[in-house]
């Protein structure tokens, strides 16, 4: 699709979680509840001691019974449905022809470690902090915006080989 | 008077069903961006693919135009959405960690579940590490708390610190988006990289 359509598409999907909800898009967020309910599950004692667990079980809460978890489960729907219908529905790894399967792999591990990190430090990603941050006219989304994008430019360089 | 869920007390199965809608508009959208690929994404950065700028911006200014239109016509309360509490060095040093996964996984979180869900083994495993990331966060957090709590100036809007009205900044914003696309455009002739465009 036409780059200015899809981004006028994705606007008009933010407005109305704007309008409905109260509230912008997010991804990230969805991965920590998602990682919280595992630790809650596998040792919850561990989480209850925990400073950072322990409040998304206060009062008997379900970290997986969230809006944000729900959301990703809903984007994994939308993105299977929009694959289906323009037939881009394929297992496979992509990657430039002059690395291999394994160095893909590896850096596609430690980009999402890295991009999630960063995301719960900064309280959102390029959805929740930018993007939505950006439509409220907050100054946390400009300011996470301008950081990751000028971040991902100065890096670029040392990288490149993965891409270019 | 929007936001809708502050004017009727929703169950939670409805806000919850709004939550999956919202995700399946928010998945459909990236994927029909074309956001499902890495090297697409990663095109912004060599310029040989600047959709990125194209959707972000356009996105962000059609939300922002649309919610002050519907706020100018009394349907939506702006003071009942939420804005992003600023924390100086939280949003700029994740911001920069954010950046590097970026150059190095090919994805941001949004656009690696979309590209998971059209069967991208290496969203796949960007998606993993994700998870990773958050629980090294949870397990690190004692000791970066000062860090991610710092410099905390609250709820503060761009244009209120900039002293000119909502209206002004959006029309400054669009502006600002012009040239921007207007140079992504130049960006995608003089990098262009039709060995790779074609594949992906």
């Amino acid at each position: 699709m036409n780059p200015y359509m899809a981004g006028t598409m994705l606007g008009i999907v933010l407005l109305l979680a704007m309008f409905l909800a109260g509230r912008g898009l997010g991804a990230s967020g969805g991965l920590k509840y998602c990682v919280v309910s595992i630790v809650g599950a596998v040792d919850r004692s561990h989480a209850d001691k925990s400073i950072y667990y322990s409040k998304y079980f206060e009062d008997g809460k379900k970290p997986l019974k969230n809006w944000l978890t729900i959301e990703i489960f809903g984007v994994i729907a939308g993105g299977f449905l929009s694959g289906a219908l323009s037939k881009r529905l394929k297992f496979k790894i992509e990657k430039s022809p002059n690395i291999s399967n394994t160095r893909r792999l590896i850096f596609a591990f430690l980009g999402g470690v890295f991009f999630v990190y960063g995301a719960q430090l900064a309280r959102g990603c390029t959805s929740g902090a930018a993007l939505s941050g950006m439509a409220v006219l907050s100054v946390a989304g400009f300011v996470t915006m301008i950081a990751i994008f000028g971040s991902a430019y100065m890096f670029a360089w040392f990288f490149r080989k993965n891409w270019i | 008077m929007g936001p809708i869920s502050s004017l009727i007390s929703m169950p939670e199965w409805l806000d919850l069903l709004i939550a999956l809608l919202i995700g399946v508009g928010f998945g459909f959208a990236l994927e029909q961006a074309g956001f499902s690929s890495s090297r697409k994404l990663a095109g912004m950065f060599y310029g040989y693919d600047a959709t990125v700028i194209k959707v972000f911006f356009t996105a962000a200014i059609v939300a922002l135009v649309g919610s002050q239109l519907l706020s100018y016509f009394g349907l939506l309360n702006l003071n009942m959405v939420f804005v992003n509490e600023y924390y100086v060095a939280a949003s700029i040093i994740g911001g920069i960690i954010m950046g590097a996964g970026f150059i190095m996984g090919g994805f941001c979180p949004g656009t690696g579940l979309c590209a998971l869900s059209i069967g991208k083994i290496d969203a796949m495993i960007f998606f993993l590490g994700g998870l990773t990331g958050a629980f090294l966060f949870a397990e690190t957090y004692p000791s970066i708390q000062k860090l991610a709590n710092g410099y905390y100036k609250g709820p503060v809007k761009i244009n209120e610190v900039m002293g000119i009205s909502p209206g002004l900044f959006t029309f400054l914003l669009i502006a600002a988006a012009v040239v921007m696309f207007w140079i992504a455009e130049l960006a995608e002739k003089r990098f262009a990289r039709p060995d790779i465009t074609n594949e992906i």
